[in-house]
């Protein structure tokens, strides 16, 4: 990562809530907050996020972050100054900073349903839906074919793990100028790598799932953002580079990256205001579920949304490996209820996100009989068979009956798989 | 006699279970702190389950601890501050020498003063604020309510720790007689007449809690620095509480302007009667409350001069605010410092020796601190457009206690007569008819995610949870 390019996430205390009472300051262990007779203001130079001065705080004025390059990050002087925070220069609800993201080979290795013969009756994918939910608003796929690949520029690819790891994943921002490419939440692109393949032939296109909301990765402008891990292993762990994920991560801003589709008509989102969405993935699955997350977001930041629920399951390694995890707990809790699951952290049981959904089975029962939840699975193959079987088994426990409710879903385009 | 779980239901980190004394002592004074609870807590609030922080430890994640608990159930524990071995005393007479971990004989008829004056306040404010439950504004708002009562409780806890641990026999009578004055009771009253008022509505509760609370703030501080460290480093984590309180203070004001405000821009007026119609608290009345709540409130320091803050400073008992981020010598002999006074109709300055002067000296970094809410306050109604100021009144208005007492002086600084002063009053101070006015919009809100027509809701539910999460249950 070089100096020019570092993203940071800064820690900003909001002068409108705070009430100067000297909490955080008392309780940084590290020195970094200071403040004069008109604000208490975080030194970005030594915070070094640990999150101390949160829990204490009476007032939430001090969970405030913003990605910021390192280079032009807010300085004390400029936050002494303010009256309320500034405008967020550039809204990435959970993009900013992501960790890594090694989930998919977690996902693969343990997302393995426990009772063999159960399994084998059991075809999961056979319950997903290709409709989508009847207040989707209406997708634009194919505008763009294999023959006539547009061309789009890199403005954003972050390294957002470090360097040398096997599991480097990148937040790649691709801008696609004056062309047409409308795009929803849930929908994908195509990527043709540039180079021949070991024929002498063109490369085919592999498909992303767009990370960022319909009115782009920054608001107002033509772009879209992936997630893209770079693939270094298949799935049983032998050496392979990935074509598409190893072009793509290396990258430069103002390269130019041949791009098709839209893609995809059925995993799109509700639309109407008291929609539910209980969204269950791991590792880059989470792209989907961060454009939905982001679309509702703005939302209810323009007021126009209320009562619809917004419920996550997320499953990784561990934390540090979890994609988003920090930008995600600054999430405020009445506007989305999230479930992490964590199979690898020293000293704690494996948990899986079927074991969180299990825990609030009676909250995902309730879901379950509302006509209005939306389920949506994005992740590796191996995790669908275990949610699904979740789902079923609560359905079944609170007496709504799987074989009654699953043809309704499949219907209603309320159930929706997306594995890989 | 029930045993009681040291380590669980009193969190502490002062070794109670190893220390039988201390154990033995704590468990003759518990039931009857919980009588007290039971006689002198809020009101009807016995079978209610309220979503409350706990301390459950001193490293900053012990505070994240929120839940649902009866409040008689709460795990009033005793906690303090990691200690610093290498600490020095940092002021006074004996600064540089090594902090005190015991009482010294000759300080100890003080520190016993100033231990039971600090901790008369904790009761005495739960008892001023028992009735005001019945007319909550919001369950929001009667969870923060809740939350200062118990944490109130915790700081008398904090303090019968101190008196029992070092004060032997005297300091387990003192510590029974915290739970035996009554707030406002005329054979027993609490020490500190600030804390005898009623406390009769909300805008009063949040009065208290921004001024009054921030009086408890700068005592706090001053007593962090002290040289008896026990008493330091039990005081620096109740400032972490006070806190809490005093959020509750200055954005529930806040929260009545913003809605004062908003009323006033969708009638398009200020007069008083038509936002009394729709059901607002006018500007000028929030004025008088200031006042009101400002003047009794820097009342609390202390005389200008005296002589016992003197000595509580070069003996090291409390140091100023903020003692070690000051440069100067520390110990203060021979520095001047100014004081009001009022000579031939006119208030003057004049110079006194600044020992003598260290309650007016706290008085005035805590003036400094009151004004800058004030004036977060005042952008709220500038933000809405429109042109009104609340200000502060000048510190000789309405004073009781030291040389300014008893003069008549108008809030912006004029010594008035007798006259003018009898006039002027019921636009200086609220009168029975404000206090009428407000007591009037006092119904209970309780419905989660409503809040009463006379305030705001705030922009962030606790511990970020939904505005209509169920803060309190009724059970």
């Amino acid at each position: 990562m070089t100096a020019t390019t570092e993203l940071i996430q800064q820690h900003l205390i909001d002068p409108e809530i705070c009430i100067r009472c000297n909490t955080c300051e008392a309780t940084c262990p590290v020195g970094a907050i200071t403040h004069d007779s008109r604000n208490y203001v975080v030194n970005a130079d030594i915070c070094n996020l640990c999150m101390a001065c949160v829990p204490p705080c009476p007032t939430g004025s001090i969970d405030n972050w913003r990605s910021m390059p390192k280079a032009s990050a807010y300085s004390l002087e400029e936050q002494l100054g303010w009256d309320e925070l500034p405008e967020v220069l550039h809204e990435p609800v959970v993009a900013s900073a992501p960790q890594t993201a090694t989930a998919q080979q977690e996902a693969a290795a343990t997302f393995v349903a426990s009772d063999s013969q159960e399994a084998q009756a059991f075809t999961s994918s056979s319950y997903g839906s290709t409709l989508p939910p009847w207040s989707a608003a209406h997708p634009y796929v194919n505008l763009h074919g294999p023959k006539t690949p547009i061309t789009a520029k890199v403005v954003g690819n972050v390294q957002v793990n470090d360097a040398g790891t096997n599991n480097e994943t990148h937040h790649i921002v691709l801008d696609f100028g004056g062309v047409p490419f409308p795009v929803l939440e849930g929908q994908s692109i195509g990527v043709i790598p540039s180079g021949l393949d070991a024929q002498g032939k063109a490369h085919h296109a592999r498909q992303y799932s767009i990370a960022s909301p319909r009115n782009g990765e920054r608001a107002g402008y033509n772009n879209v953002s992936l997630t893209v891990k770079r693939v270094v292993e298949d799935h049983q762990g032998k050496a392979v580079k990935g074509v598409a994920s190893n072009f793509l991560c290396d990258l430069k801003i103002g390269d130019d990256v041949q791009v098709i589709g839209p893609f995809g008509s059925g995993f799109l989102m509700p639309n109407h205001p008291k929609s539910h969405i209980v969204m269950i993935c791991t590792g880059t699955g989470s792209a989907p579920m961060r454009a939905m997350t982001e679309w509702r977001r703005r939302l209810r930041q323009s007021g126009k949304f209320e009562g619809g629920k917004l419920l996550l399951f997320f499953g990784a390694r561990t934390q540090q490996e979890l994609p988003y995890f920090g930008p995600l707990q600054k999430l405020p809790k009445d506007f989305i209820d999230i479930h992490f699951a964590f199979s690898r952290t020293p000293g704690q049981p494996k948990r899986y996100v079927q074991d969180a959904m299990r825990e609030r089975s009676a909250d995902l029962a309730s879901l379950l009989k509302d006509g209005n939840t939306h389920f949506y699975v994005c992740g590796l193959k191996s995790m669908e068979e275990g949610v699904v079987m979740a789902l079923r088994d609560i359905a079944n426990d609170a007496g709504i009956g799987w074989e009654q409710i699953a043809p309704v879903l499949k219907r209603e385009g309320r159930l929706h798989l997306e594995t890989y | 006699m029930t045993g009681i779980n040291y380590s669980e239901k009193i969190p502490n980190n002062v070794d109670l279970s190893g220390d039988r004394t201390l154990q033995r002592a704590l468990e003759q004074w518990q039931p009857n702190f919980i009588n007290w609870w039971d006689d002198m807590g809020p009101e009807g609030s016995t079978d209610m389950d309220v979503y409350l922080r706990t301390a459950v430890s001193v490293d900053p994640q012990g505070w994240a601890q929120f839940g649902h608990v009866k409040m008689r159930d709460y795990r009033w524990g005793i906690f303090m501050n990691p200690g610093d071995q290498e600490r020095k005393i940092h002021f006074g007479d004996h600064k540089g020498e090594s902090v005190w971990q015991d009482v010294p004989g000759e300080h100890r008829a003080n520190l016993r003063r100033i231990i039971v004056t600090q901790g008369d306040t904790e009761p005495a404010s739960v008892e001023q604020q028992r009735h005001l439950g019945l007319t909550a504004p919001s369950m929001y708002d009667l969870r923060n309510l809740f939350q200062i009562n118990v944490e109130e409780g915790r700081h008398l806890w904090a303090m019968v720790y101190l008196l029992h641990k070092h004060f032997g026999r005297d300091g387990r009578e003192e510590a029974e007689a915290l739970l035996e004055r009554r707030s406002g009771n005329d054979d027993n009253p609490r020490i500190l007449q600030a804390f005898n008022e009623q406390t009769p509505d909300w805008l009063s509760f949040f009065m208290f809690t921004y001024f009054t609370d921030r009086d408890g703030k700068y005592q706090l501080c001053a007593l962090a620095e002290s040289a008896f460290d026990p008493l330091a480093r039990t005081t620096k984590f109740m400032l972490t509480e006070e806190a809490h309180h005093m959020f509750v203070g200055e954005s529930g004001i806040s929260r009545v302007i913003q809605r004062t405000v908003e009323m006033m821009n969708q009638l398009k007026t200020d007069d008083v009667n038509k936002l009394r119609a729709a059901g607002v608290i006018d500007l000028p009345t929030i004025q008088r409350y200031i006042n009101f709540h400002f003047s009794v409130t820097i009342d609390l320091f202390g005389a200008d001069e005296s002589s016992n803050a003197a000595t509580f400073y070069s003996s090291g008992l409390k140091g100023r605010y903020e003692e070690g981020k000051r440069n100067d010598d520390h110990t203060l002999r021979g520095e001047h410092y100014k004081v009001l006074e009022v000579v031939n109709g006119q208030l003057q300055e004049k110079e006194v020796p600044m020992l003598n002067a260290l309650n007016e000296v706290l008085r005035d970094d805590y003036i400094n601190d009151s004004v800058g809410g004030v004036e977060r306050w005042n952008r709220v109604i500038t933000k809405a457009g429109i042109p009104f100021k609340l200000t502060v009144p000048h510190k000789a208005f309405h004073r009781n206690i030291g040389s300014l007492s008893g003069s008549k002086v108008s809030p912006d600084g004029r010594v008035v007569s007798e006259s003018e002063w009898s006039v002027k009053v019921d636009e200086w101070l609220p009168t029975s008819e404000d206090r009428a006015y407000v007591a009037s919009l006092m119904g209970r809100v309780v419905e989660p995610g409503k809040f009463a027509n006379w305030i705001a809701p705030p922009n962030m539910g606790i511990n970020r949870q939904a505005m209509d999460f169920d803060y309190v249950r009724f059970n």
